[in-house]
């Protein structure tokens, strides 16, 4: 008989190699899955995971890898501030999505004046602005006892709405012949965030998520903030005792989140993405909940578990005209890595015993 | 033995890290107050699992009645003629005493014809209870009336009573005792567990000792000192907490007038609480649980802020500041769980050293925290108040509860705090534990702090404190010098015959 024994201590080694082994299922069952779709499963599990990096264009995918990356780890770092304290912000695509619109809207303000100062303030402003689409949870829970999963998850469809409303209202392209959709900011030097070196895929908001990833390692681990984070989401009451205002934890964590999310909001628009349009979002924002579960809440995991989500997407994109295996299960595939993940999970606090119980 | 009601030969049953016991043999005659004695973790629990039900030995038999028995889950044990009341309830507090009896029973009968049996059985064993009363309404003692009649409604040959004076005043176990007495008298055996030696001296013809899973001993309490069963039990002898009478000084802490709202329904509104304590000395606050203690320390803690002037500490109002100001100014705390109040769970135990320590020791500058330092403190902790861990990076988790409490007491002490307040300091910790932390007690007021100790454990502020007060219903009674009390007298105090507002 096989039983589950509660360890002693969550254990360490498998805090590290559970993601893997969580990966290597999904490849096992994604692959059994492709093959009952007909599809040559191992080609298909090479094509998703080897492809991007190694493959015959691979000058062209790594470049797409990095910069699918990059905005995942910026909000997925965000986000595991709050996930850790037990504050779940599920609006991060809301707050990406508002940090997008302000900073371009500075930009498109200044158009076409040309100023080394522009682009700062509209990071700025993307930062701000996400910050503040979080506030709007984190002050209703404060105040009013809201659950901040609804409230931010809700918010989401709001943004979405203001997104398709100022790309055909207000920050549409007076040049535009009509079409909806901003002017596009990688046509104004002032506002692009280009790639540092061509054809790498190496523009600001990489450099920016390497800088943010080990920022938040350093100072989750020494700073009393990062303490006060997770002893809110291991023990509340502990918490209290020793001082620490739930609220401000709140605000903190959702602040932190939403600035992240909005900052990554204008490195893609200024960047990648280039312009406003109603189609802006692309799910960054909630990717970038499976990307820090995946990575364990840990900064560095982040980074690991954002550049493996980024391959995936580009390797299923490549298996997609490839092997002509259809998106949905491309999800799929995408939805049994975080499944294996949280369900291999217990063996962190658990161990499995073989043996007859009597 | 021809006469055993019960017995249970060679009981074996392991858990990972410990055996919880190891091949246990003993009879339960038919008739007789047997007592299962031992400290936190000695494997009464489990054992008394077993015989219910509730766990399945790895080893070993039982005979019930003349008849092998092994019940596979309680409802077994229950038809067999075993019934139990457990230390913690399960009882809702929403629904009326009969609505509750009969959600335990197979195929209860109408509320109103169980409502009569309820209130006959109380009345034949003398057990005031009103079937219709809801049970949120109830004392523990109430309660634990409801959880006796509930076994006593199945006519049980067995009865298995775990920790049952913990909740009690002196007066309602006198009540309890006339009631097991009379059970007894009409041949029912019961099983009764405990740690309160004089207890069993008075009421148990046979006592077993269980000490880490083995059976010690078994004998008759009455022939014997409280003082043997309690080596026995810990299976050293150990030294009783020493007081130094020392010099009372100032005023520490003085609280005047602290009311303030229950935090849910079913908590407790502190009213009108009144008592300063001096540096040098220990105040008790006695009660039964859930009289508002809870409520205190966190009202005296900072985990709930009051009107400014109900707290002063020093001529200054305190009453505003949370729990990192008061700190700072010397006033520690210790709440009673230690596991997520006190503590948290899962982190180490040099993280849970930061959580108070971080202002008074100087754990963090300019907010990062200064790890190194604060393992120190963690590993002074360790070794001051003897807390067995193999690290100072454990979890909390992983400690035995004596050994977490040592430090959570540990932790506090050792900041010299000039006020301290502790709510159950010794809850389930074992003897040589809980006389450690006691003589740390003890030695912190010899040195001039103020302690404040809030306990439902009434020998415990009996042996260390100078004056008594008693929490009922959230009002605090007078406090009187701890020499001059009788336990009539603590026992009125703590059903609330004296409340404060009256005397004012």
């Amino acid at each position: 008989m096989i039983r589950l024994e509660k360890r002693l201590e969550p254990s360490k080694l498998m805090t590290a190699v559970t993601p893997v082994i969580a990966v290597i299922l999904a490849m096992i069952l994604g692959g059994l899955m492709f093959a009952m779709l007909g599809k040559p499963p191992l080609d298909a599990i090479r094509m998703i995971f080897w492809e991007p990096i190694f493959g015959e264009f691979a000058f062209f995918y790594r470049s797409q890898v990095l910069i699918k990356a990059a905005p995942l780890i910026i909000i997925a770092t965000g986000l595991s501030f709050g996930f850790r304290a037990g504050i779940w912000n599920i609006g991060a695509e809301g707050q990406y999505i508002i940090g997008a619109i302000c900073g371009a809207a500075v930009a498109l303000a200044f158009y076409p004046l040309e100023s080394r100062f522009i682009f700062p303030l509209m990071l700025a402003a993307g930062l701000l602005g996400g910050f503040a689409w979080a506030m709007i949870p984190g002050v209703l829970k404060n105040r009013f006892k809201t659950n901040e999963i609804l409230v931010s998850l809700m918010l989401v469809y709001v943004a979405t709405s203001i997104l398709t409303a100022v790309s055909q209202g207000i920050l549409r392209n007076p040049e535009g012949h009509g079409f909806p959709g901003s002017r596009n900011l990688q046509q104004y030097p002032s506002a692009a965030n280009l790639e540092l070196i061509p054809n790498t895929g190496l523009h600001l908001g990489v450099i920016a998520a390497l800088l943010i990833v080990v920022v938040t390692h350093f100072f989750m681990r020494t700073h009393i903030l990062g303490f006060q984070v997770k002893i809110t989401g291991e023990a509340p009451r502990a918490a209290r005792f020793s001082g620490i205002a739930p609220d401000k934890v709140v605000y903190i964590c959702l602040g932190i989140s939403g600035a992240s999310a909005g900052l990554a909001g204008v490195l893609e628009v200024a960047g990648p993405a280039g312009q406003i349009t109603s189609s802006f979002h692309s799910g960054y924002g909630f990717t970038a909940i499976v990307v820090a579960y995946l990575g364990r809440l840990n900064a560095l995991g982040i980074l690991l578990s954002g550049l493996l989500l980024a391959l995936t997407y580009i390797g299923g994109e490549i298996v997609q005209q490839e092997l002509k295996i259809p998106s949905s299960s491309m999800q799929a595939f995408q939805g049994m890595m975080l499944f294996f993940l949280l369900a291999t999970d217990l063996f962190i606090t658990y161990r499995i015993k073989l043996g007859v119980k009597k | 033995m021809s006469d055993a009601l019960l017995t249970i030969k060679d009981v074996t049953k392991a858990y990972p890290g410990v055996v919880a016991n190891d091949a246990v043999s003993f009879d339960i005659g038919q008739g007789e107050v047997h007592a299962l004695l031992g400290e936190n973790g000695a494997g009464k629990s489990t054992l008394v699992k077993i015989i219910y039900g509730l766990v399945k030995p790895d080893r070993g038999e039982m005979v019930f009645a003349g008849a092998p028995f092994a019940p596979a889950e309680p409802r077994v044990a229950r038809a067999a003629g075993v019934g139990m009341v457990f230390q913690h309830f399960s009882l809702f507090d929403a629904l009326t005493v009969a609505e509750n009896i009969a959600l335990g029973m197979e195929n209860p009968p109408a509320q109103s014809d169980l409502a009569s049996q309820i209130s006959e059985v109380s009345q034949a064993y003398g057990l005031p209870l009103d079937p219709w009363r809801t049970v949120g309404s109830l004392s523990a003692g109430e309660r634990q009336r409801v959880e006796i009649i509930r076994c006593l409604l199945q006519d049980p040959k067995l009865l298995i009573m775990d920790e049952p004076t913990s909740v009690l005043t002196p007066q309602e176990v006198e009540i309890l005792f006339t009631t097991l007495r009379q059970l007894k008298s009409e041949g029912t055996s019961i099983l009764y567990i405990s740690h309160k030696l004089e207890e069993i001296r008075t009421l148990c013809d046979t006592a077993t000792i269980l000490r880490r899973g083995q059976k010690v001993a078994t004998c008759t309490p009455a022939e014997t000192t409280a003082r043997a069963l309690a080596e026995m039990m810990v299976g050293a002898s150990f030294e009783a907490p020493q007081k130094q009478t020392g010099k009372v000084g100032e005023v520490g802490l003085e609280v005047c007038g602290l009311s303030m709202p229950a935090l849910d329904t079913f908590g407790t509104a502190l009213k009108g609480v009144n008592f300063s304590v001096r540096a040098g000395e220990v105040l008790g606050l006695g009660g039964v649980a859930g009289n508002g203690q809870d409520e205190l320390l966190s009202a005296l803690s900072g985990e709930r802020t009051s009107a400014s002037n109900m707290v002063q500490m020093g001529g200054q109002d305190i009453g505003h500041f949370g729990p990192v100001d008061r700190r700072a100014l010397g006033l520690f705390s210790a709440p009673e769980e230690r596991l997520g109040h006190a503590a948290a769970p899962n982190m180490s135990l040099i993280e849970n050293a930061l959580m108070t320590g971080a202002k008074r020791q100087s754990l963090v500058r300019n907010g990062f925290v200064n790890w190194s330092k604060t393992k120190g403190f963690t590993e002074e902790i360790i070794a001051r108040f003897d807390v067995r861990t193999p690290s100072a990076g454990n979890a909390a988790r992983s400690l035995s509860g004596g050994n977490l409490q040592k430090f959570v007491i540990g932790r506090e002490v050792l900041q010299n705090p000039d006020v301290l307040v502790v709510n159950q300091p010794t809850w389930g910790v074992d003897a040589a534990a809980a006389a450690a932390i006691r003589q740390a007690l003890l030695d912190l007021a010899s040195q001039g702090a103020a302690i404040i100790v809030i306990s439902q454990d009434l020998d415990e502020l009996l042996e260390i404190s100078d004056r008594f007060g008693a929490l009922n219903a959230g009002v605090l009674s007078d406090i009187v010098p701890t020499a001059d009390l009788s336990l009539d007298q603590i026992g009125l105090m703590m059903g609330g015959a004296t409340p404060q507002e009256e005397v004012q």
